[in-house]
């Protein structure tokens, strides 16, 4: 009796986006990276008003909302700016990949995916079709890496199905 | 099936942005971070967070409600100190965004935003004003039913859920394709909330009540 999605519509900026909520650690912190890049559409168009949402497994010392005194969150949001982009800075995960979320107006349910910050064998990689793996990898130099999300057509970014 | 497809012609805004390719089937794998979710505490939600009508000096115009409910698991189980994002128009139906160009008033004592944690059984409780219908340019004459925005945590990231919630007996339901992008009727009716008289407070609230079921994950027991 699983309660159905909605779409997160377009007016959810008065209430979702909360003070430093892309900053999972301060600009202070020394294993900071950076992870940015731009959602779009099946046109290839910027996606404006979607909201992005990261998990790194573990909450951290400087809460999910409240960012507290603490260094580490392994929860952010982002909303898109107007040129589809999105920025986060966070600590390196433990592990190979982090969890995306995807809300956005004409999405009726989220779109959930993980970012590779490097390419290597994985047992969820592998078992992808070799030509739309890429689209999990980030790209650029270390600590500064970039994911584009592409909702539909070419280059389309693998989603999963739990 | 529960949810919505990706691709529902209806909604317009779901042609450029539905995936085109099904998602990939997510082998069980017990160590997988999908299957944590944050933790939030107490202290990062205000006590009056849940109360959009003491948001600005002074009242809201509109019908005040209480809405209330319980955050349940796939398995009927309470799920608790999760986090519950609400969002809303105003009773004349505009949202206090700069995007939306509704000619219907602003309300300087609604912003319209709130959130809370369920407690030990599940529940949550917001106090808000019941928003008013409001057009879009999805189609000729297209009107939003009245709703609210939901946006639950849960146990497991992979149970993120952002939903909207309707009134009983409201016909735009009937018109409305984000509404109707549900395909099974009998999931679509648990989108509508109950008027509930036992929540209802005498010279003060109608009372409204909305249960929210998470999906099952990979590893839950059923
Ligand atoms: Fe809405």
């Amino acid at each position: 009796m699983t309660t159905p999605s909605q779409t997160i519509g377009p007016f959810y900026s008065h209430a979702l986006p909360y003070p430093h909520d892309w900053e999972l650690v301060p600009g202070t912190h020394p294993e900071a990276i950076t992870l940015s890049g731009t959602v779009r559409d099946g046109a290839g168009e910027p996606v404006p008003d979607a909201l992005l949402e990261i998990w790194l497994g573990d909450t951290g010392d400087r809460g999910a909302l409240l960012r507290g005194d603490g260094q580490v969150s392994g929860f952010g949001r982002c909303a898109t700016r107007p040129d589809g982009g999105y920025r986060f800075r966070l600590a390196r995960p433990a592990g190979p990949y982090l969890s995306m979320q995807v809300f956005a107006r004409g999405l009726l349910r989220s779109v959930l995916t993980r970012v590779y910050l490097e390419d290597r064998p994985d047992p969820f990689l592998d078992g992808l079709d070799p030509d739309r793996r890429a689209t999990l990898i980030a790209t650029g130099p270390a600590g500064d890496h970039r994911f584009d999300v592409r909702l539909q057509g070419e280059g389309e970014t693998v989603f999963l199905d739990f | 099936m529960t949810h919505p497809p990706y691709l529902s012609p209806g909604y317009g805004s779901t042609v450029l942005r539905a995936p085109s390719q099904p998602p990939v089937a997510f082998k069980a794998d017990p160590d997988a971070i999908e299957l944590t979710s944050p933790v939030f505490g107490h202290q990062e939600v205000g006590a009056l967070d849940a109360d959009l009508t003491r948001q600005h000096d002074g009242e809201p115009i509109g019908e005040r409600i209480i809405v209330t409910g319980r955050v349940l698991d796939a398995g009927g189980r309470p799920v608790r100190d999760s986090l519950i994002e609400l969002w809303q128009a105003n009773s004349a139906g505009r949202y206090a965004h700069a995007g939306d160009q509704h000619p219907a008033p602003l309300d300087p004592n609604f912003t319209g935003g709130g959130r809370c944690l369920t407690d030990a059984d599940g529940r949550y409780r917001f106090v808000t004003i019941k928003p008013g219908a409001y057009p879009w340019r999805n189609h000729p004459n297209a009107w939003r039913p009245a709703h609210l925005h939901f946006s639950v945590f849960g146990q497991a990231f992979t149970q993120r859920l952002i939903t909207q919630m309707y009134f009983p007996g409201d016909p735009l339901m009937a018109l409305d394709p984000i509404y109707q992008s549900i395909p099974d009727e009998s999931a679509r009716q648990r989108l509508i909330s109950s008027y509930a008289h036992d929540v209802t407070e005498p010279e003060w609230a109608l009372g409204y009540t909305f249960d929210i079921v998470l999906g099952r994950t990979p590893v839950e027991p059923s």
